[in-house]
């Protein structure tokens, strides 16, 4: 193709973006395009998957009947998103294997919150109404994203995402109008997700690499550090509704401002976990691996089965 | 009438769902692909449903004040009534499906029957349940063909899992002193009348898979009696664990 010649797509591509119109798999797009999103794509289908992990935890030890049975379909539907993320990724020209080779060398990221530890049942209470909280808010605005396939699935996990949320959230009611034990669990809960909740939004914008071609692309509406304060100034009110407290002794409301200001995140952590040393990276990492390695000789039975009943037919038709 | 047969003959069918649901929670996450690891946690999800229903009957019909939960999570080992099949854990995927498929087909012709009741609560749970199990009869059957006619090491697999779940279904058609009354009251489903053709449609499923159908003298039971395998009492820390922790409180 001539330089012209792409300039021309190029100049096609950025109009339809600009009128807000979908960028569909067939279409043409710049490589950058197709690799930041299978970058980005691949890794929320990854968290959706590893995400499991830390919740599933807790469906041989749910406390009720009524929770296990919201618990399995909860993480049943994070498996459904990750089916749907890869899906909509494989449209971009990468393969599902693939995606899982780039997840199991450690290539691809998945979201740092799965790398805590879920040690009490508040914190299956805590994970629906922080980090599902949070999710939403960097979702919500990719539902009006370019790329047709990503947006379109984003439409629907963002509507059982906030229902997981509430679902969350209703958990840490129950404990918190409980006794003064189930109290404490919630507190303890919140003391130790919230500050990875925050973290969640992504590094500070003068630290974030790829805020500004992602704004062009629609893959972002608003910066890091203004979805974190969204997230502050619609949890905190929640969390006086619940009784307990945000452990951070700088937050406070500014009239001024009308927003929460917030005292200093730990970056270092931050930074800690995404290089691979949170308290649970090696496990998470350990068990996806487990799963696809203990997996192989099932897939490759439903392989040559596939196979044999295809010949059959072929030989049936000859 | 003294209802207290009727209730354990609901746990009788319902610790069938409630122990092969908990076994399958425990592969969340944890599956060979994406779909079945959804198909799995669906099954679970699907038996847990059935088990609420039954509970919840149960509940009703007796005269202390108990709940569900109660039910499901108070009793001690002995008073579970489930088969030995369901809460053999979870070996490999092949176990899995061995167990699921052995059971399926039993779970199938057993609610097929129990449409026909006197006891129209029970008539209403198994229709609903009967459309959910023909599903789960199919997913395992399939897995049963696509893993016996397979890869060498597929066959192998699953031919070794089902050689060694197989002493656990003589029990399946075992009835309690509890079931005969139920049976006597119109109630119940002689479930031995349903051996034969569970064996015959078992063995056309294996045959279709080219798999051996095994043939063996003695058999295990115990489950119905509340005598389990020495997995039950993990199974149920796990699973009791909150409600023993915090006895009384509101989840």
């Amino acid at each position: 193709m001539s330089e012209k010649e792409v300039k021309n797509l190029e100049e096609i591509f950025e109009a339809k973006i600009a009128r807000d119109e979908k960028i569909e798999p067939k279409d043409w797009m710049p490589e950058k395009y197709r690799k930041t999103h299978i970058r980005q794509m691949s890794q929320h289908a990854h968290s959706e998957i590893v995400g499991m992990l830390p919740e599933g935890n807790w469906i041989t030890r749910a406390p009720s009947l009524r929770r296990k049975v919201a618990l399995l379909a909860k993480v049943q539907d994070e498996a459904g998103h990750g089916l749907y993320l890869y899906s909509a990724t494989e449209t971009l020209g990468i393969s599902r294997d693939e995606m899982f080779e780039q997840l199991h060398s450690g290539k691809a990221k998945y979201s740092s919150i799965f790398n805590y530890p879920t040690i009490t049942w508040a914190d299956i209470g805590a994970i629906g109404w922080l980090v599902d909280g949070a999710a939403i808010i960097n979702q919500v605005p990719l539902c009006n994203t370019s790329f047709g396939p990503y947006a379109r699935a984003m439409v629907r996990v963002c509507k059982e995402e906030s229902f997981h949320q509430r679902q969350g959230y209703e958990i840490m009611l129950t404990l918190c109008n409980g006794t003064e034990e189930q109290k404490q669990m919630a507190q303890d809960a919140l003391n130790r997700w919230w500050w990875p909740s925050l973290m969640m939004l992504g590094p500070t914008d003068d630290a974030s690499t790829h805020t500004e071609q992602s704004m062009k692309w629609k893959l972002k509406r608003k910066t890091n550090d203004e979805l974190r304060q969204q997230f502050i100034d619609q949890t905190v009110p929640q969390a006086d509704i619940l009784g307990i407290t945000v452990p951070d002794e700088d937050l406070k409301w500014n009239e001024e401002t009308g927003h929460y200001d917030f005292g200093k995140i730990d970056w270092d952590e931050f930074w800690q976990v995404v290089k691979g040393h949170g308290p649970c990276n090696k496990e998470r990492m350990q068990t996806r691996v487990n799963a696809w390695e203990n997996g192989q000789w099932v897939r490759d039975a439903a392989m040559a089965h596939a196979d044999k009943q295809a010949d059959k037919k072929v030989k049936q038709a000859v | 009438m003294n209802k207290d047969f009727l209730i354990k003959y609901i746990y009788g069918i319902a610790d069938n769902a409630l122990i092969l649901g908990q076994r399958l929670g425990e592969l969340t996450g944890h599956g060979p692909t994406l779909e079945v690891d959804i198909a799995t946690t669906n099954i679970s999800l699907d038996l847990f449903g059935q088990v609420r229903s039954y509970f919840q009957y149960a509940a009703q019909l007796s005269e202390k004040e108990i709940t569900e939960d109660d039910i499901a999570f108070l009793r001690t080992e002995r008073e579970y009534l489930n088969v030995l099949l369901v809460e053999q854990p979870n070996r490999d995927f092949a176990f899995v499906i061995g167990r699921q498929f052995l059971f399926d087909h039993f779970h199938f012709l057993l609610l097929t029957e129990m449409q026909k009741s006197h006891d129209q609560t029970l008539v209403a749970i198994a229709k609903k349940s009967l459309k959910e199990v023909s599903y789960h009869k199919r997913f395992s059957s399939d897995w049963i063909k696509r893993l016996g006619d397979g890869t060498e090491e597929s066959k192998q697999k699953i031919q070794t899992a089902i050689d060694d779940l197989w002493r656990f279904t003589d029990e399946l058609f075992h009835l309690t002193e509890d079931d005969k009354k139920a049976v006597e009251e119109g109630i119940g489903v002689d479930v031995s009348k349903l051996k034969e053709t569970y064996y015959k449609n078992v063995a056309e499923i294996l045959e279709e898979a080219t798999l051996e159908v095994p043939e063996l003298k003695y058999f295990q039971e115990g489950g119905k009696k509340g005598i389990h395998s020495e997995h039950m009492g993990y199974l149920l820390t796990d699973m009791q664990y909150m409600q023993r922790t915090y006895p009384g409180m509101k989840w």
